[in-house]
């Protein structure tokens, strides 16, 4: 025991005196979360809506209306006007433009006639997320003038969607858990991965080779530390990204100790996985090389950015074993659902046998010769 | 004896000793004793065979060419590698069926500095005299008394990374005695370091050495250290041992007591043959730019016969001196003097030095 306390002392001093690689172990999911949140978080605004009025009558007047109030409002798109079809299709093909809405002749009469009254919407759908923003706020606008009654109703859903304009928390609030999980797996690839092959290369390690340390006791060792480095890495992320993202839950004591014990859990997952990935690793760009790849297969699949019902089979697969869902699954379930234990403990449970399996195979793989 | 060691091969015929071999006195006790043991890589033979013993308190050194398989030898004995074959005992336990107990006998200074770049002096002490299991109590008192031994006190809460490359060697060797070990093997020590780095670790070897009953294992390419330091000198080459004796034996061992540095202008062709055939001359080595060193049983005849010689060829002396037999003699004598570019497995991935962090 005295052995395995010892090379956790050594990890974590030499830890505290590198802080450069503390801090890059968290700010790097931190601006994930701020960036990919800021950026997949919002809506479409100020988009250009070119408008060609070939109509001019009443009818095409309350077109121009709609438009002006979502300017006012959500500002999703700001109209711009054109006398010219052409000129507007070629404005939209340029990309000046993101689409453009054409008043046909005769709008105005028929739909007083009711007969069949349509306008066009031109879209430069290169852009699906443009395009389909577009329409769905022209399929609004045209659902509003086919409903007349009801427009004080939509006047009010204009003003319910105001309170919308902090659109970004929400996403926010959705990656906050595979940002948590993301500053462990970045804490043990550093902490756990790198150092040690970086210590094998410098010829540090057959320092403590010649001692009588035993190889368990250096595999528990190197795991501890490992471990304890991700858990710190766990805490400090989810009471920053908690704040950033405005989320209260993480300051009830009762979630609070589910928290600690999820990360201490995952922690050790990660840990050990990465053990076992490096256990016989010499070179040390490898976990350079591969941080990328295992970042790609580990965390994507994991339903922390996207949902996994959205997958197809074979990366559902990958998702059904990869320890990321189960620690992002079980943080969703604390911090955003406050769930409570009995949500949790399939993932406890599953990254508790996970990190007992990898273990248990690179244990013996650990070579404690040279 | 000799059949005890291995045989040189074509170039020098039997490893010389003076009867202090593997089987030199019964009644020694030895501190190593290593036999018959060999380590391959696939078809590479890094140590083929070698057999010596080590006494009680003796230094001990092992010379060889880079690649010549001293550093594997020394990582066998230490347990870092496996054996392949034959056997070593340290201090009386098997490197292979007791290995935690040789570990607890022994300290080691690997060739590479091992000490933790980012923790002071006295962590690292800390820290390995935990590994070790040196009582807590002890622990300080055995880290002050190495400090001063090594001459680093008022630096033990300097970080390793600010220590110059001779500091950091004086570290590592505190760290390899913080649990007081018998043994203590010591990979090229000085390599690396300025002279008077290397001077300042000589004395402080020689000083531990006169305060602790300490059985000491060198492996070392400086042949003046090997001169100043052992009691007895192993040479090793193509893992083999060619030699084992004292250094005055191993020097009185090469044909030649002196040795005659001489650079020349213009010399003729023949020249060589000429030197070659002068009376007492046993060998003659060509250095480039007309530098030649002849070995000679009679310094002063050699000398006389081969001014007379440039004289009468005309041939301009620029330089000439006259000296005694060194270790080098005896080492380019036993190992030759063609490059060891020998491949051979690499342990690891070789990771750049941190600049400005190596000695």
């Amino acid at each position: 025991m005295n052995h395995i306390l010892a090379i956790v002392e050594r990890e974590m001093r030499k830890f505290f005196r590198s802080p450069a690689l503390m801090m890059a172990s968290m700010v790097f999911p931190l601006v994930q979360l701020i960036v990919l949140g800021n950026a997949f978080g919002g809506k479409i605004r100020d988009a250009k809506l070119g408008l060609v009025d070939q109509d001019g009558g009443t009818q095409a007047l309350k077109i121009r209306e709609a438009f002006d109030s979502v300017r006012a409002n959500m500002r999703t798109f700001e109209p711009v006007y054109y006398n010219d079809p052409k000129t507007a299709m070629d404005d939209v093909r340029n990309g000046k433009i993101q689409g453009a809405v054409i008043i046909p002749p005769q709008y105005s009469r028929r739909v007083y006639e009711q007969d069949q009254p349509r306008i066009a919407l031109v879209v430069d759908n290169s852009d699906n997320f443009m395009s389909s923003t577009l329409e769905d706020e022209l399929t609004s606008i045209t659902n509003a003038l086919n409903q007349p009654t009801i427009e004080p109703r939509i006047l009010q859903q204009t003003v319910l969607q105001i309170v919308e304009l902090y659109p970004y928390i929400e996403y926010m609030k959705y990656l906050l858990p595979g940002s948590i999980t993301l500053a462990m797996f970045v804490s043990v690839m550093i902490g756990g991965g790198m150092l040690y092959i970086d210590d094998k290369a410098r010829g540090v390690h057959e320092g403590y080779l010649v001692t009588p340390i035993t190889k368990t006791e250096l595999v528990f060792g190197l795991n501890a530390a490992g471990a304890i480095k991700a858990i710190m890495t766990g805490v400090v992320i989810t009471v920053i990204g908690s704040l950033l993202a405005g989320v209260g839950t993480v300051f009830n004591p009762a979630i609070a100790v589910q928290l600690l014990i999820l990360i201490v859990l995952t922690s050790v997952a990660f840990n050990t996985m990465m053990f076992l990935l490096m256990v016989r690793v010499e070179d040390p760009l490898v976990p350079r090389a591969i941080f990328g790849i295992l970042n790609t297969l580990l965390f994507f699949p994991s339903g922390a950015i996207y949902p996994i019902q959205a997958f197809p089979k074979w990366l559902r697969g990958i998702a059904a074993v990869d320890p990321f869902t189960f620690a992002v699954h079980g943080f969703k379930s604390i911090l955003l659902k406050e769930a409570g234990m009995t949500a949790i403990w399939p993932d406890m449970l599953y990254l508790s046998i996970f990190a007992l399996i990898t273990l248990s195979i690179a244990t013996p793989l650990f070579k404690r010769t040279l | 004896m000799i059949s005890d060691l291995n045989s040189r091969g074509e170039s020098s015929g039997e490893v010389p000793t003076n009867g202090h071999g593997p089987a030199g006195d019964p009644a020694a006790s030895n501190a190593i004793a290593v036999e018959h043991i060999v380590k391959k890589y696939g078809d590479f033979t890094a140590v083929d065979g070698v057999s010596f013993n080590v006494k009680e308190e003796e230094i001990f050194g092992l010379l060889g060419p880079n690649g010549a398989g001293k550093s594997t030898l020394i990582r066998m004995m230490t347990t870092l590698i496996p054996v392949t074959a034959g056997s070593a005992r340290i201090a009386g336990h098997d490197v292979q069926n007791d290995p935690d107990a040789v570990r607890r006998a022994i300290g080691v200074i690997p060739q590479a500095l091992t000490s933790d770049l980012d923790l002071t002096i006295e962590e690292n002490l800390n820290i390995y005299a935990k590994l070790y299991d040196v009582p807590a109590k002890k622990r300080k008192a055995a880290i002050d008394e190495l400090l001063e031994l090594v001459d680093l006190t008022k630096w033990r809460s300097a970080q390793t990374k600010t220590l110059s490359g001779g500091m950091r060697r004086r570290l590592e060797i505190a760290r390899g005695l913080v649990h007081s070990p018998r043994i203590f093997f010591l990979d090229e020590p000085t390599t690396g370091l300025d002279p008077v780095s290397r001077v300042a670790v000589w004395e402080m070897l020689t000083n531990i050495k006169s305060h602790r009953q300490l059985t000491i294992l060198i492996t070392t390419h400086y042949m003046d250290e090997a001169d100043r330091l052992c009691d007895r000198i192993a040479i090793v080459d193509h893992g083999k041992l060619v030699a084992l004796d004292t250094p005055a034996a191993l020097k009185a061992s090469v044909p030649g007591s002196n040795v005659i540095e001489a650079q020349f202008d213009n010399v003729p062709a023949g020249w060589e043959d000429r030197l070659k055939k002068m009376s007492e001359v046993t060998s003659v080595q060509h250095e480039g730019a007309g530098m030649y060193r002849v070995l000679t049983g009679d310094g002063s005849r050699t000398t006389t016969e081969l001014v007379e010689a440039a004289v009468h060829s005309g041939v301009k002396i620029r330089s000439l001196s006259v000296q005694n037999t060194t270790l080098d003699d005896v080492f380019v004598h036993y190992t030759g003097r063609q490059l060891r570019d020998e491949l051979v497995k690499a342990h690891a991935f070789v990771m750049p030095p941190r600049p400005g962090l190596q000695p």
